[in-house]
């Protein structure tokens, strides 16, 4: 009988021990950084345009319709004049697509144009992709926006 | 002797694994969330530039007239505080709204509502005042035609309309019933009306949802045990009284933020996105077919009391939301906006055409996940267990008391 209670004891010890070295190795990992490329400055997919993609207003709200800048210049930095830009995109984990219809609405000059009416209505990531097509010829890039 | 050792041993394991449950066990993140619910990060109600009469107190004060006056309707019973009641949370507690006729949808509360971007269930208007309008001449709701809304104001109400609009227009040769969209008696008699008419009574009836709108405004949420729960959570003060919650509230708030997804789109201290989604709630038998959001979108385009039509003060700045709405695509096909949770547990039926008797019942919806009856769900299934699920509406109670 007693011999029984001896293994149990071993057998928690053991356990006990295995869970600490458990929790201290996922402890001490750096956290999988899987998470999504969030750059705001990218290539074209076909490496045409660098563009870049900032808030108007510096800051990231969510809930509420904000302007952005979308930067647009050849690889050689030449600013990227009258492109024509069309603005789609969505949240790949939830399976559906923008809130708003963020629109291309002014040129600002230097390559610099302003993206109105996207919206933020939750937490998470977010994608925006815009197909841009100038004289150089056309592209498409994504950013990543996790909130 | 080794019997009580181990016995021992287990109850120590079992102590350490319970650490701190007396305690809310909330991380960083969780506080964080919680912090962005509380009704003091809700910022100050911002003018709403569409309507310069929106902070007029003479305005608001004929709002209020206006709101509780069934004299108002075609039939002389029904105001907008017929569904909308005052002690009721400005609801009704029916599936579907009751007017003079019965709709299809269920009447929505009004706590916050000058807050909303969209109007109704599916968004077909797109400010409060042009909201405040629809219901008048809906034939099932007040049924009434807007010639007759301008000559009853300006007999009841002449006065008090003048100090805060300016001078009536001469109605003297205004049908006593016609409208664009009423009986073919009404619409032939608004079609007769030369167009400066048709504008003049226009104009009244824009002015009587500019003012039913100032009123609302004055409608906000009130602070909920979930609020107070929530300061003292991050201000690190022991929550007293009322403001403590209970392992099985802290359990469904916990889900609420976390697992269970809700938080995804009942976010901000309204507990809610703004936006519309398709979470796969049935169709009411009986009722006529409701696409929701897809069929709101040419409504609200075409509505001449919309922010880009001759009625708006202000300039065109503040007609974003309607410049770049979503317009089509699947994800607007039965999509339904996001209602705020505030006084939720205290307003049955739930959905909107009331489709839910109980929270148990949407809470286990969205648990379950069915597919929708056309587009697609955005949900996916939980599989919460009894308790979680019990947990859930513990916490939603808690935004009610």
């Amino acid at each position: 009988m007693a011999s029984i209670w001896r293994y149990i004891l071993a057998g928690l010890g053991l356990a006990a021990l295995l869970a600490g070295i458990v929790a201290a190795v996922y402890l001490t990992l750096p956290q999988s950084a899987s998470g999504p490329d969030i750059s705001r400055t990218k290539k074209t997919a076909n490496g045409l345009f660098v563009a870049s993609f900032e808030p108007e207003r510096g800051v990231v709200r969510q809930g509420e319709l904000q302007s952005w800048l979308l930067t647009l210049k050849t690889a050689a930095g030449a600013p990227v004049e009258g492109a024509a830009i069309t603005v789609s995109g969505g949240m790949p984990q939830h399976d559906h697509g923008l809130p708003t219809s963020p629109q291309a609405t002014d040129y600002l000059g230097d390559g610099r144009y302003r993206i109105d009416g996207i919206k933020f209505t939750m937490s998470g990531w977010w994608q925006l992709r815009f197909a841009i097509s100038a004289g150089a010829g056309s592209g498409v890039v994504v950013f990543n926006i996790v909130l | 002797m080794r019997l009580t050792s181990v016995a021992g041993l287990l109850a120590l394991a079992a102590l350490a694994g319970l650490g701190g449950c007396g305690k809310p066990q909330l991380s960083d993140a969780e506080k964080k969330t919680i912090a962005s619910l509380a009704l003091n990060t809700l910022p100050s109600l911002k003018p709403d530039t569409t309507n310069q009469y929106g902070d007029a107190p003479a305005a608001a004060a004929l709002g209020s007239t206006l709101f509780f006056d069934g004299g108002i309707s075609r039939d002389g019973t029904v105001s907008c505080s017929t569904c909308h009641k005052i002690d009721r949370q400005f609801q009704d507690d029916l599936p579907q709204a009751v007017g003079v006729g019965h709709t299809n949808r269920r009447t929505m509360p009004l706590a916050g509502v000058a807050r909303n971007p969209w109007f109704f269930w599916d968004g077909r208007r797109d400010s409060l005042w042009a909201q405040a309008l629809t219901p008048l001449e809906n034939p099932l709701e007040q049924a009434g035609n807007r010639a007759a809304f301008a000559h009853y104001i300006k007999k009841r109400f002449g006065e008090r309309y003048e100090r805060i609009f300016g001078p009536l227009p001469d109605l003297s040769t205004v049908p006593a019933n016609a409208s664009p969209l009423g009986t073919d008696a009404e619409k032939a008699a608004w079609n007769a009306m030369p167009a400066g008419e048709q504008d003049d009574v226009n104009r009244v009836y824009a002015n009587i949802g500019k003012a039913i709108a100032a009123f609302e405004r004055s409608i906000e949420p009130q602070q909920t045990r979930f609020d107070r729960f929530a300061i003292d959570l991050a201000t690190g003060a022991k929550a007293e009284g009322d403001a403590a919650f209970s392992p099985e509230e802290i359990l469904g708030l916990k889900l609420f933020i976390g697992k269970a997804n809700c938080v995804t789109c009942h976010n901000g201290p309204r507990f809610t996105d703004n936006s519309f989604h398709n979470t796969g709630v049935p169709p009411v038998d009986g009722l006529p077919p409701d696409r929701g959001r897809v069929d709101a979108v040419a409504q609200v385009e075409a509505d001449p009391f919309n922010c880009l039509g001759k009625f708006r003060d202000g300039d065109e700045s503040a007609c974003r939301e309607l410049r770049f709405m979503v317009k089509d695509g699947p994800q607007i096909v039965r999509a339904y906006k996001t209602p705020s949770l505030r006084g939720a547990a205290s307003r049955p039926p739930y959905m909107h055409a009331g489709q839910f008797a109980t929270l148990d019942e949407v809470v286990a919806h969205y648990s379950k996940a069915p597919l929708a009856a056309e587009g697609v769900s955005e949900v996916h299934p939980l599989d919460l267990s009894d308790r979680e699920r019990a947990a859930l509406v513990a916490f939603l109670k808690t935004l009610s008391d």
